[in-house]
């Protein structure tokens, strides 16, 4: 903790320097670095064209867009908050982070580490030229919607579904290598006298979702495949008129999709195990379970695909079976909450703002996966089906769960990036501005979607429109809220108008990445510490 | 240089890469595989060759709807000659479909059969069935169609009524090549507007 060690570390601290350190950067802290602000663009990106999507909605009839250019808004909207914003970002933190709390001196394949991450500005440039070109008035964007069902995205899609094959084929591979780096970094590069059950759980969540994601990437780039040659080569995996089944792109493509919203939430299980006992003073509760819960959760996400299909004519055993399977996640789930509230139960609290962020996050993630109980259930879900209760209840599981932990991370670690506290006063407005406003954002969501409001439309019946008006008040201050985000990290990163970090930082915090100094050395840990 | 541990969970995962992506593949004929025994997505069988006569059951009478649709882009006609038959169980029946190539061009179709409810489809047994093949009909042509179908006894006790719908699908590719033979005699200008048109979808 002695500056003058910190200093002399410092200059032995060679770094590239030029445009060179990034495009050939095979550090971890950059490549982290460089994931967290690809996934910070691509969230501003994404966040405008929701902005769109809430100005056409504020009241009934069609004011800026018309249907198809929507659909196009919508679908983009989801496929680059899934893929380019939730998925980057918790591969950003887990660059960053996990060679640090492991003890290693970088990730286990740092050349692999560099592709995955230059395939992702190809990938996106190459999905968002689509809409430019869309708005240039040459054919449309994809309009199928994030989960592109065939046929709309076989038979019936534009010319540009084939920019949008391509482009989740090298979000895949990007996704497999980096997952693939992930596993081969945790199981051989930890510091001597770190177990498996001594990770923290931070590492062992992105463990168990890097095996997710090679699980069912594949699976993906397997439906895609599919669809490229269904629509260019004359095969009929979903054509009926050449013996293929369109329902049978649902069960692939949910084979697929159920594991990766876990694969969208595990991460952020992580770091709100790491934040509450740093700010409880204490030791997480419940360990073992927490490890044990989250395996059960990667599990059970193989066996309920099927409960986005409820309503495409399934017989009622496997109705029943899948709402079972689905009701059953509940209890790991349930298992987290409890150990996380536990964890804070007759702790020394502070309420920083990683701390508020992680409290949020429980209370209103825990909103989403309630809302996920009541899908669950059979003969509720064929009313629920493709309305906006959908809608609020995954975007209060991907923004108030996902992003908000991801907002947490930010708060909790960039003090251990840049040497520099945050602004708390900043901080503490982000959080405020942000809850209460994604509140009011999504929470009217599940009126009108009790009400009968359907999904994926440009325009709506008139008794729908206060709850528009006031969902979309809350969509643009939620959006513009971002901006203190950006400003704060902004001003973090120059460092002038704000207070130089601790290597320990947050006076609770245990963890090998606060043995370290702040900033992190660009080369750390090169001998492993002991753990004992 | 990477080391023999990266290099070995390297080779295995990627190992389990290939296996996933072969496995999603896999789940085409499974999927298939797991329908036709379940007999969930009401899809009918293979032909059905008897093994043994059945037992007649006269005791039961179940109504047999048909339905007869064309796909989107599918230009002939096609109808039910009968719309619908008393049958008892284990009987043999034959009925007909009438169907029509109203166009000037010879077109490949297909029929895909769809039972309802799906939990009949398994019971449901075709023994001759214009939907096992291909049908090609020349410019002009008519044809009656046939199907002999038993309804297998075993089949649920509540069932009172099943229909069977068939769709007539063009088949892939049959009509570009069509297309584009008709192309070939036409003039500049409109070989472009049929091409632009085609390029829209």
């Amino acid at each position: 903790m002695s500056a003058v060690i910190e200093e002399h570390h410092d200059d032995h601290d060679h770094k590239p320097t030029g445009i060179g350190r990034w495009l050939f950067s095979t550090n971890h802290k950059d490549i982290g670095t460089m994931y967290l602000w690809f996934s910070f663009t691509m969230l501003f990106i994404g966040g405008s064209l929701a902005l769109v999507i809430r100005a056409e909605l504020f009241q009934p009839g069609l004011q800026f867009v018309d249907p198809e250019l929507f659909n196009q808004l919508t679908t983009l909207h989801g496929l680059i908050m899934v893929f380019g914003v939730i998925m980057p970002g918790f591969v950003g933190l887990a660059n960053w982070m996990i060679p640090l709390m492991i003890g290693a001196p970088d990730m286990a394949l740092p050349r692999m580490n560099n592709w995955s991450f230059w395939l992702l500005p190809a990938a996106f440039g190459l999905l968002l030229s689509s809409l430019v070109m869309s708005l240039m008035g040459m054919g449309s964007a994809p309009n199928f919607g994030w989960t592109f069902y065939a046929p709309l995205s076989t038979t019936y899609g534009p010319a540009s579904t084939d920019y949008f094959i391509f482009s989740v084929h090298l979000m895949g591979i990007s996704s497999i290598m980096g997952a693939i780096n992930i596993i081969a970094t945790i199981i051989n590069m930890r510091a001597p006298g770190m177990t498996y059950m001594k990770m923290p759980i931070f590492v062992w969540t992105w463990f168990i979702t890097a095996y997710l994601l090679i699980a069912v990437m594949p699976i993906l780039a397997g439906v895609v495949t599919m669809m490229l040659t269904d629509r260019n080569f004359g095969t009929s995996f979903f054509s009926a008129a050449g013996g293929g089944d369109p329902v049978l792109f649902q069960h692939l493509f949910w084979f697929f999709g159920h594991p990766e919203v876990y694969i969208m939430i595990l991460p952020s299980f992580g770091i709100i195990s790491q934040i509450i006992p740093t700010f409880s003073r204490k030791k997480i509760f419940g360990y073992s379970s927490m490890v044990y819960a989250t395996s059960s959760i990667a599990f059970l996400s193989f066996i309920v695909w099927a409960h986005h299909m409820f309503t495409t004519g399934m017989p009622v055993a496997t109705e029943l079976f899948f709402m079972y399977a689905t009701m059953l996640i509940a209890v790991p789930t349930g298992v987290k909450v409890f150990n996380w509230v536990s964890t804070m139960w007759q702790g020394s609290l502070t309420f920083e703002t990683p701390m508020l962020f992680a409290i949020a996050f429980i209370f209103l993630f825990t909103i989403g996966g309630f809302t996920g109980l009541m899908l669950s259930i059979v003969p509720a879900d064929f009313q629920y089906h493709d309305t906006y209760f959908v809608v609020a209840h995954f975007h209060y599981v991907l923004v108030t769960g996902a992003l908000f932990g991801i907002f947490a991370a930010i708060y909790y670690w960039i003090p251990k990036w840049t040497g520099n506290m945050y602004d708390e006063n900043l901080g503490k407005w982000h959080f405020w501005v942000s809850t209460i406003s994604v509140n009011v954002l999504f929470f009217p969501m599940h009126f009108v979607g009790l009400a009968g409001m359907p999904r994926r439309i440009p325009d709506y019946n008139m008794q729908f429109t206060e709850f528009n008006q006031i969902a979309s008040i809350g969509a643009f201050v939620f959006g513009f809220s971002q901006l203190i985000l950006l400003y704060n990290i902004i001003k973090t990163i120059r460092g002038k108008a704000t207070e130089k970090a601790t290597s320990q930082v947050w006076e609770g915090a245990e963890g090998l990445e606060w043995t370290l100094p702040s900033p992190a050395p660009f080369h750390s840990f090169t001998t492993p510490p002991t753990v004992k | 240089m990477m080391n023999k541990e990266n290099k070995r969970v390297l080779q295995n995962l990627l190992f389990v890469v290939l296996g996933m992506f072969c496995f999603g593949f896999a789940l085409v004929p499974l999927y298939d595989v797991f329908c036709e025994y379940t007999g969930l997505n009401g899809k009918t069988g293979v032909q059905y060759v008897s093994a043994e006569q059945l037992q007649v059951d006269t005791s039961r009478e179940i109504k047999v709807e048909f339905l007869a649709n064309t796909n989107d882009g599918m230009p002939w006609e096609f109808k039910a000659l009968t719309y619908s038959i008393n049958v008892h169980p284990g009987e043999a029946n034959r009925v007909e479909f009438v169907v029509k190539n109203t166009t000037n061009r010879d077109i490949i179709g297909r029929a895909t059969p769809s039972v309802s409810p799906g939990l009949a489809a398994a019971y449901f047994k075709k023994t001759e069935c214009f939907c096992f093949t291909e049908q090609l009909l020349k410019a002009g042509e008519e044809k009656i169609m046939p199907v002999v179908f038993i309804v297998d006894p075993a089949i649920n006790k509540n069932i009172r009524e099943i229909t069977l719908s068939y769709t007539f699908f063009i088949q892939p590719g049959s009509e570009d090549k069509t297309a584009s033979q008709d192309i070939s005699s036409l003039d500049d200008v409109s070989k472009l507007a049929i091409n632009t048109a085609l390029t829209q979808y």
